[in-house]
């Protein structure tokens, strides 16, 4: 009886807070990952992996996206047997337990390949962990949201992943920029792994003292919790023809636009574009302390207007404005076109010998860095290997663009355009939490809302990296082709979703 | 609006084993046709999980265009009793 009194009482602002601390230091420890990937990828693999070092490691990354779903199923099920609160302690640990070990795992010099192969495994609890989390959270501060500000109230467990990524982008930055690159690359990457554990001990703490969901509670206390919500989900074909439509006509366009804005973004800047790790670090940062607010805006606007059509809306402009866009960020860091007609100076050449790995041919590498009229500057190397076989076929020099940093002008432009890519974020995630848990019965909530969301997360969203990346690996594609995949995939989830999705908000989500 | 969505239902059925057959033949020519550079960021391993992610999604996407075309979202259930 006390029990229930202070549940009432408990204010929906704790319960936010808590809920969404804890959802915030899981996507922190689920990010810094992805990162990282460039870094982790010489790690991981033979340093003369080249480009499939970073592929593998973005295909590790991805492995922690497609397990998600899973997640979802088995705490999902947990969540609506045992209740929601015990459910998301567990990720909780479990994702602050394996974030820790990551940053433990010796290299691929010390240990070979037992090193990818462990990270992968850490990597899938992280996944499984994640894929609790989420539903749970969403689920929980739902169900305590008054009528008519569920989308406002469930909006804040929303900004989390975008806080988390933005949180793991500092950390990294910091670290880096506190430690020196060559520190950072050696070792430093393992703090942001480790600092984890401190933050997920602060979060259980917190979330020790929660209550349980009241109307979780209430189905408890009438003996009404679900016996197999996994077999009422997905056995009953009401329920698991709205799982079907909420993953094709909403979760599948929300994940690729999400991926594709905060995280393609960065990686096409890095890796494509070739601009310096902290620019195109701090040019995502910039456009993430912008765009936030708008995941509240947005799910506040949805309480009035209905969740459907500001996400469709997102997920349109997505298809329509990525091209252009992407297309900007090649044409603004085009050095090698612009130091044609625009070179100002150039430093003296700085030589570095040293050996092929596993041959005895030498590599000399001669950078200089160059400075263009308009402010830009970026490293030229020029890569030459000499063979000891005098008979061998002579090895072309290989020229290597890197660390670009831009005008003041373009550095403006293209926050703008990443916030613009953010906001589009915002539109189609703000509102979603709302959606799904009004789209589905208390009694299989977490299960059922849990699935959808991840596989269009998880598994849509989460392969945009690695995907695109692949694309743009083919013979005759540019480097834009990878941006098919989101571009295809957000139309097909608009067509699905505007035809066949309703604009109504359930007020009851006590049944 | 009922009408469309049955008609598109044909389309998402259809959709399904063409997205995997595409997949099936663009993994075949990649893994074929990959140079000694490109072979390396195109294994088969790398083909193979993405197919195998996809035939379980291409599957639902078939059962959803199966309700579609039998008229089960004609109407979208408006409270839990009708779930």
């Amino acid at each position: 009886m006390r029990s229930t009194e202070s549940n009432v009482t408990q204010s929906i602002t704790q319960v936010i807070a808590a809920s969404s601390l804890g959802t915030l230091i899981e996507w922190y420890d689920f990010y810094i990952f992805g990162s990282l990937a460039v870094i982790i990828g010489q790690q991981l693999f033979p340093s003369d992996a080249g480009a499939s070092a970073l592929i593998n490691t973005l295909a590790i990354f991805a492995a922690g996206f497609i397990v998600r779903p899973f997640g979802a199923l088995v705490f999902g099920r947990l969540g609506d047997l045992i209740g929601r609160k015990y459910t998301f302690l567990l990720t909780l640990v479990l994702m602050g337990g394996s974030t820790f070990l990551i940053g433990l795992i010796p290299s691929y010099s010390s240990i070979g390949y037992a090193a990818p192969v462990l990270v992968l495994i850490l990597r899938l609890v992280q996944g499984l962990a994640l894929g609790g989390e989420y539903g749970g959270a969403a689920t929980y501060v739902a169900e305590h949201a008054p009528v008519g500000r569920r989308g406002f109230f469930t909006s804040w467990i929303q900004t989390t992943a975008t806080l988390g990524l933005f949180l793991s982008l500092g950390v990294i930055v910091l670290t880096k920029n506190i430690l020196g690159a060559k520190n950072f690359a050696d070792w430093g990457w393992r703090i942001p792994f480790l600092v984890s554990i401190l933050l997920v001990v602060v979060s259980i703490y917190i979330r020790m003292k929660m209550h349980e969901s009241p109307v979780f509670s209430k189905l408890k206390a009438e003996g009404k919790v679900s016996a197999n919500p996994l077999k009422e989900s997905f056995q009953k074909k009401a329920n698991f023809k709205m799982v079907l439509v909420a993953l094709f006509g909403a979760t599948m366009g929300q994940g690729v636009v999400w991926y594709t804005g905060q995280f393609y973004a960065q990686s096409f800047l890095e890796n494509t574009c070739k601009l310096d790790f902290n620019e195109s670090r701090y040019i995502l940062l910039w456009a993430i302390v912008f765009a936030t607010p708008f995941f509240v805006i947005f799910g506040s606007w949805s309480d009035k207007v209905g969740r459907k059509w500001i996400m469709l809306v997102g997920m349109l402009l997505g298809v329509i404005c990525y091209r252009p866009i992407y297309q900007y960020f090649l044409d603004a860091t085009n050095v090698k076109e612009m130091e044609k007609t625009m070179l100002l100076s150039q430093s003296e050449p700085v030589v570095e010998r040293g050996l092929v790995p596993d041959k005895a041919d030498s590599l000399i590498t001669t950078t200089v860095t160059k400075t263009l009229t308009n402010g830009m500057t970026f490293k030229e190397s020029k890569v030459e290997v000499i063979t000891e076989d005098v008979l061998a076929e002579v090895p072309a020099v290989e020229t290597v663009i890197k660390d670009v940093t831009l005008s003041q002008s373009s550095y403006v432009v293209i926050i703008l355009l990443v916030f613009f890519q953010v906001v589009l974020v915002t539109m189609v995630y703000g509102p979603i939490a709302a959606f799904l848990v009004e789209l589905f019965p208390t009694q299989i909530r977490y299960t059922s809302m849990s699935l959808p969301y991840h596989i269009g997360n998880g598994v849509f969203g989460g392969l945009v990296p690695f995907i695109a990346t692949l694309i743009a690996s083919f013979q005759g594609s540019t480097p834009l082709s990878g941006l098919w995949y989101p571009i295809g995939i957000a139309a097909l989830s608009f067509i699905i979703g505007a035809v066949y999705i309703d604009n109504r908000r359930d007020e009851n989500v006590m049944d | 609006m009922s009408g469309l969505k049955k008609i598109l239902g044909l389309l998402w059925i259809a959709l399904g084993p063409v997205i995997i057959l595409f997949l099936f033949i663009q993994a075949a020519d990649k893994i074929a046709a990959a140079t000694e550079g490109i072979a390396r960021t195109n294994t088969t391993l790398q083909w193979a999980i993405i197919i195998l992610i996809f035939i379980p999604i291409c599957t639902g996407l078939v059962i959803f265009g199966y309700y579609a075309w039998k008229g089960e979202y004609d109407h979208l259930p408006e409270s839990s009793e009708e779930l």
